[in-house]
């Protein structure tokens, strides 16, 4: 209990450092750094809201591009003027009921999170029964099943063209406020006995079912919470943005999300966090390797897509060489076999 | 006569073409100790788990009646179900939350009498915050019990082979239960732990009010505390009885000797 204590404390002072350096960060860097702040702590809440279900709960899912896409769309069409809409939808115009709202960002937010959650728990009850590499199988068809029926219902998302001109309303106090509210829900839900009901599901299911938890219902919380907050996400990145469109939310979103969740390991919040972070810098960093580069005596010619070539091998190298710290867990589990 | 909290009628389970339980018959009586013993293969963990509900059987009735007038066909209902009723076990092959602490794992067996809901949780109302204190020196309480107190931050995998059983015995045992099935509790154990073993199950079966069924190969164990024994061979019950009566059974000597 002492130990929860002296974490707590750590968390406010980190909180504290970051109050901090977004008032600093506001006052003195340009847009374009600003945005990567605002990118990075959405990736902060996605990193979390994946690690819920993959990493704390056990269950293999990349669904989350779809959940993103839910939540997206739901901020994009609750948020948007009246006027703009009529612009948006000149093919079709949009189903009448939605035609004249107008919400705050905050509601929206809190639907885009709802509409999110209920589609996860309508998906999930009848696919969580599969295990592995099934479900994994599952969740990727249904995010790739929201993507063709975003393209393909006119008067509700506007189809392939998108949503343009969604209000601007997220800045770094909207990203990071979610991503702190996530950090703060997700450890305090892992603290209490629910939490730790979905830790001892991951560990083993047999044990865990003989110790009295509803394994159905247990897995469907953790997924709810999950989509809510990549739902949540998904929305905080279309105001960020101001236009969507489907194939935003293609699978390579998903795997983006799943690579910060396993440099930053499997059930670990502080780790998502920072890999987060560090993930969102370099893919920005890294730019610069898609341009021409001048070295004086020879131009390297840009190549578009380059950086993306030398980030992965950079993540290949840091997998290899930092295998020590991001396998422990399965290390220690073989140990402790030789041991028996 | 004392009631029979747990009855089995004619068990029968298949997988495929191997019968590994045929026609079995048997009953526990509230606050007996019965013991399930046979050579290896012969179907006794198959029994386990049909009664904790991870198998279905292929025919036959489970009864468990944990007070007088209220009787519970476990048949067909799922494990949570049947822990939640007041049915627990222990695994052959150690189960334990390997990553977690030996504490969390204790902690756990308390989650299904858990009241507070999910949110309840998170925003640590005072409702739970009550009963998670509850619920923490509870399992403080059984990790005494089992000595383990001094270990409670240590990761469940770390632990010796002896002192995991024990830790499985007290998370079976934070479930609140009236009936506890435990598999082989003695297996690798050596004589003074065995000797250990027998007096902590007598002591957890008298301050816990409990009823136990347990499945073991050290014979002195089975002889020493059951009341009752049931010897299955290749899924057949061969002999029931008294310790000394299936001591002195010859079907019995010839199971597990065999025929000269």
């Amino acid at each position: 209990m002492r130990k929860n204590g002296r974490s707590d404390r750590a968390a406010l002072l980190a909180l504290a450092c970051v109050v901090v350096g977004l008032i600093l960060a506001n006052r003195y860097l340009d847009d374009y750094k600003i945005r990567i702040i605002n990118l990075s702590g959405i990736y902060v809440t996605l990193g979390l809201s994946m690690n819920l279900i993959n990493g704390f709960t056990g269950m293999f899912s990349l669904g989350h591009a779809g959940f993103m896409a839910i939540g997206a769309y739901t901020v994009g069409i609750l948020t948007m003027p009246v006027q703009m809409k009529e612009m948006n939808f000149f093919l079709q115009p949009i189903v009448p009921f939605l035609a004249n709202v107008e919400w705050g960002f905050l509601p929206a937010l809190l639907a885009a999170g709802l509409v999110a959650a209920v589609l996860g728990i309508i998906i999930g009850a009848p696919v969580l029964r599969l295990t592995d590499d099934y479900l994994a199988i599952a969740t990727l068809g249904f995010a790739e099943i929201i993507r063709v029926v975003f393209t393909n219902t006119q008067s509700l998302t506007n189809g392939a063209l998108g949503l343009k001109g969604i209000p601007n309303y997220t800045n770094t106090w909207w990203s990071w406020g979610v991503a702190f509210v996530t950090i703060w829900f997700v450890s305090f839900l892992i603290r209490g006995s629910y939490g730790k009901a979905f830790m001892a599901i991951r560990e083993d299911e047999v044990a865990a079912r003989a110790m009295g938890i509803n394994l159905f219902k247990h897995k469907v919380m953790s997924f709810a919470f999950g989509s809510f907050f990549a739902g949540v996400a998904g929305g905080l990145l279309a105001s960020l943005l101001g236009t969507i469109d489907p194939n935003m939310f293609r699978i390579t979103l998903t795997f983006n999300i799943l690579l910060i969740v396993v440099l930053g390991g499997l059930g670990r919040i502080t780790g998502t966090v920072i890999s987060a972070v560090i993930v969102t810098v370099m893919m920005e960093a890294l730019r610069f390797l898609d341009e021409s580069i001048n070295l004086g005596f020879v131009e390297i010619k840009g190549v578009p897509g380059m950086r993306m070539v030398i980030f992965s091998i950079i993540l290949i190298l840091m997998v290899i060489v930092g295998r020590e710290g991001f396998l422990k867990r399965l290390k220690g589990r073989e140990t402790s076999y030789a041991e028996n | 006569m004392r009631l029979a909290m747990l009855r089995i009628e004619n068990l029968t389970m298949k997988f495929g073409g191997v019968v590994a339980c045929s026609r079995f018959n048997a009953e526990v009586k509230k606050g007996q100790i019965v013991g399930l013993i046979g050579p290896n293969g012969a179907g006794k963990t198959t029994v386990f788990n049909v009664v904790t509900g991870v198998y279905r059987p292929s025919e036959g009735q489970i009864f468990f009646e944990p007070r007088e007038g209220e009787r519970h066909q476990l048949v067909g209902l799922s494990p949570d179900r049947i822990a939640k009723l007041g049915v627990c076990r222990t695994f052959q092959n150690i189960r334990l939350f390997g990553q977690l602490s030996v504490l969390d794992n204790v902690f756990i067996g308390n989650h299904l009498r858990l009241k507070s809901n999910v949110f309840s949780t998170v925003f640590r109302l005072p409702h739970y915050t009550t009963e998670e204190k509850e619920i923490y020196e509870k399992s403080m309480y059984l990790l005494e019990k089992i000595g383990l107190q001094d270990m409670k931050d240590e990761k469940a995998y770390s632990l010796p082979y002896g002192m995991q059983r024990r830790l499985e015995m007290a998370r079976a045992l934070a479930t609140d239960p009236q009936l506890l099935l435990l598999d082989e509790p003695a297996a690798g154990m050596n004589p003074q732990e065995t000797q250990e073993l027998i007096q902590f199950i007598q002591e957890i079966k008298d301050e816990f009010n409990l009823t136990i069924f347990l499945i073991e190969h050290h014979m002195e164990v089975i002889m020493e505390i059951s009341e009752r024994i049931y010897v299955l061979d290749h899924g057949v019950l061969i002999a029931e009885g008294s310790p000394s009566e299936v001591q002195r059974n010859e079907k019995v000597i010839e199971a597990y000797l065999g025929v000269g």
